[in-house]
Parts: C-alpha cells; sequence; structure tokens
C-alpha cells in the first residue's frame, strides 16, 4: 500500500532489503546464508522510535494517562525525543524534552522543528546531573506525563503488533533476528512474536560498547537494567565497541549502499558474526536485522571520514547509539 | 599466555589504576578467584553474597554476554578476552534521568 490517511498511518510497513553482496559465501552446494536488513530509516520521522512513539501515546490516550493539550515531558537526547514530538504535534500535546547540552547540533534542529521545547542540563554533571534537572523539573510540574519507555509495555507490543509480523510475512524462512539494545523494546516485542510463530529462531542482542567516560559517570550499584528486559527472550547478547560499529556502517555503504547510523554498524556486526558461524557449520541462515535510523543526525560526528582511529576519537565519550 | 580482563573505571580502586589485567581459569568463576587473589575485593564488586552475578554487572568474554554462556560456569581459556562493563543500557542520561523521574512520582 502507498496511500495513507495520515503521517501517523505510514508509520512501519518498512522494507526487508537483501544484501548479496555482504551476505558471507558458502562453498559450492552448501546451503545459502543471507542477510537481510530492515529500513527502519523510512519511518515517518527517520527512525524506528516511531512505532514505540505512536503505541505509546495511543495507549496513554486510552488509559486516560493523557488528556487533550497534556505535556509530555521526556528526557532523552535522541530518536524517540523526536518520535514523540511528531506524534504528539499531530495528536495535540506538547512535548518537553530534557536533555543534556552537548548534544548534536542536528538533533536540537530537529527537536525544536517538530515543536519540542529543550531545557538543558549541564554536560559537566553528566549522569547525576541529568537525574537532577530532570527531578527537579518534575517537582516543579507535577502535572506533566512521563511515557517511560524503558518500562512501556507499548513499546515492547509496537514491535509484537507491527516489527515482528512484518518480518515473518516478508521473510518465513528467517532463522536469526538481531537488533540493538537500548530500552530493549524492539528486541523484547518482536522477539516474543518470532519464538512464538518460528521453532528455533535464534534472538540476538547488540549492544553498544560506549568510551569510558560514559561509563566512567556511574558506579556499579547506580547501574540500571529496563523494566522492559526479560533475558529468557534472547539467545545470545554482543556487545560491540565504538571501532568494530564505524566500521561496519562504512562497510554497509561502501559495498551496499545504505547509509546508516552507527547504532546499525553494531548491529551488523553482530548479524555478521552470526552468519559467519553459520557458513562454518554449513547450516541454511536468512538473518534479518534492524537498521534503526540513517547517518544523517551523526554526520556533525565527522566519523564518517578520516581513519577509524580518529572516528573512534570522534565519538569517545558520545552516546552514539 | 593469559586471559586478559578490560577493568571499567569505577572499578579501577582494585587494581591499583589498571585498565587491563590477566589472569586464569578454566571458568569464569575460577578466572575471578585468580583475579581476586591479586586484586582483593574485586570479587565481592562482581558477585553477590548470594553467589551471583551482580544484576548490574556485566561480563563479555569475546565480546558475548557470560550470561547466555553458562554465566560463572561458562568456559574460558588462555587467549580469550574478558570485558568488564556496569549495565547502563543505551542512552545512559536519558534512562538515568527517566528513571529518577518514575522513582520519585
Amino acid at each position: 500500500m502507498a496511500r495513507y490517511e495520515s503521517l501517523l498511518d505510514a508509520c512501519g510497513g518498512t522494507p526487508l532489503v537483501g544484501l548479496p553482496r555482504l551476505s558471507p559465501a558458502v562453498p559450492e552446494g552448501a546451503p545459502p546464508v543471507r542477510l537481510w536488513a530492515k529500513l527502519e530509516d523510512r519511518n515517518p520521522t527517520g527512525s524506528i522510535k516511531d512505532r514505540a512513539a505512536l503505541f505509546m501515546v495511543r495507549e496513554a490516550e486510552e488509559s486516560g494517562h493523557l488528556r487533550p493539550g497534556d505535556t509530555i515531558l521526556e528526557p532523552t537526547s535522541g530518536n524517540t525525543g523526536i518520535a514523540l514530538a511528531m506524534v504528539a504535534k499531530l495528536r495535540g500535546y506538547r512535548v518537553v524534552c530534557v536533555m543534556p547540552e552537548n548534544v548534536s547540533a542536528e538533533r536540537t534542529q530537529l527537536l525544536r522543528m517538530y515543536g519540542a521545547e529543550i531545557i538543558f542540563s549541564p554536560a559537566a554533571g553528566g549522569s547525576n546531573q541529568a537525574v537532577a534537572t530532570a527531578k527537579q523539573i518534575a517537582a516543579e510540574h507535577p502535572d506533566w506525563k512521563m511515557l517511560f519507555q524503558y518500562g512501556n509495555p507499548a513499546n515492547a507490543r509496537a514491535h509484537y503488533e507491527t516489527t515482528g509480523p512484518e518480518l515473518l510475512h516478508d521473510l518465513p524462512t528467517i532463522t536469526h533476528f538481531v537488533a540493538g539494545l537500548g530500552t530493549t523494546g524492539t528486541l523484547m516485542g518482536t522477539g516474543r512474536f518470532l519464538r512464538e510463530k518460528v521453532d528455533g529462531i535464534q534472538i540476538i542482542a547488540a549492544e553498544p560498547r560506549y568510551g569510558e567516560l560514559v561509563y566512567g559517570l556511574r558506579n556499579i550499584d547506580e547501574g540500571y537494567v529496563p523494566e522492559l528486559y526479560d533475558a529468557s527472550v534472547l539467545t545470545r547478547r554482543f556487545s560491540v565497541g565504538t571501532r568494530d560499529a564505524v566500521l561496519r556502517t562504512r562497510q554497509l555503504i561502501e559495498v551496499e549502499g545504505i547509509f546508516a547510523g552507527f547504532s546499525t554498524g553494531a548491529v551488523l556486526h553482530a548479524a555478521l558474526a552470526v552468519a559467519h558461524e553459520a557458513v562454518k557449520a554449513g547450516n541454511r541462515a536468512d538473518v534479518a536485522f534492524v537498521v534503526p535510523d540513517a547517518g544523517w543526525k551523526y554526520l556533525s560526528t565527522g566519523a564518517y571520514g578520516g581513519t577509524l582511529n580518529e572516528a573512534e576519537e570522534a565519538l569517545e565519550g558520545q552516546l552514539w547509539a | 599466555m593469559a586471559i586478559e580482563v578490560r577493568i571499567p573505571t569505577i572499578l579501577r580502586n582494585y587494581t591499583g589504576g589498571a585498565k587491563i589485567v590477566e589472569g586464569s581459569g578454566d571458568t569464569l568463576a575460577a578466572l575471578i578467584d585468580d583475579l581476586d587473589s591479586r586484586h582483593s575485593g574485586l570479587k565481592g564488586r562482581l558477585i553477590t553474597p548470594e553467589g551471583g552475578l551482580h544484576r548490574f554487572v556485566n561480563i563479555y568474554v569475546n565480546d558475548e554476554d557470560v550470561r547466555f554462556l553458562g554465566a560463572l560456569e561458562a568456559k574460558v581459556k588462555d587467549g580469550d578476552s574478558l570485558t568488564i562493563l556496569p549495565a547502563v543500557a543505551g542512552g545512559a542520561l536519558g534512562f538515568a534521568a527517566a528513571a529518577a523521574l518514575v522513582g520519585g512520582r
């Protein structure tokens, strides 16, 4: 279908494209091992977060948590804020994003264009400062509503009801599903759906491993595991460093012409690992992985050009996924 | 050859500031015991009194999460690379603030 009543109706239904050049070669007579990319940048605001934002807002409307004219408060520097701002604009809500002041200019400009208001928390104080700022804002505005994507079942449900069925429809022979682990919504929702429908399917998480500055800010007792996370949905979980993520992101555009963000590189790195294992074992594999967004918002990092060392340096201390 | 272990910033007070240390053992549990014999106190930050991996600690053998490889019984061998990280999922700043907000509601 190519005609929709509104932009919100155009959410999801993204293309699944084969990667014939990047898929590993198999010995003659061996079963095929194929990689497939689900292009989530083809959503209304250019990321997979449109699915979650739409489902979370709808659910909040149906349950009465959100009423016309309400203000939604979202502490995010990324795609969720942009997706929420678009959905909120079309459904009649106001969005306030709390974000660290050191995020990229593209994100700030996009959020403002979609109509979100931004409250900056000082970058110098790191996560402790972001927490303090957010708490202060919540205390001053008790009527503002949080959708809390890390613990909101509607986030995972968006993928159980849309991403999962789309994948199964487009690739009934799927053997592996690989996606990034952030809120865990994509993996939990899609993973649960595919496990119910496909015998023996492997659900694989690729977790971005940031530069030390990001982890150095916290101590272990302040760690956080999203409420949505259920380890039993996953088969395996990989940690992918900045260098590998950049390398794969570049490889994807060089070899297959797909311009993606760096989180895609992390996902592709894990997808290639399982694809090569399948070749070694002589197994047939149809490995589908998620491209959460395109690269536009990350151009100003400079990490698409120069050497890998330079790119790694450019992304040090940044939340690149 | 030994097993290379990457220590996160917040645990380097147990390793005299060292970012990378070496250890040996056939399983993750044995490796952690070996590390603790030279870096006293490290084990207590990785393993709970009940004997499981601390909820907010992630350990990876060759970039793969040990919880899916048998946890403390995961096999390790010389030449492997082990990475210890605090559990912080994507968008660390965002979720720290979000969690605090929900907790404070």
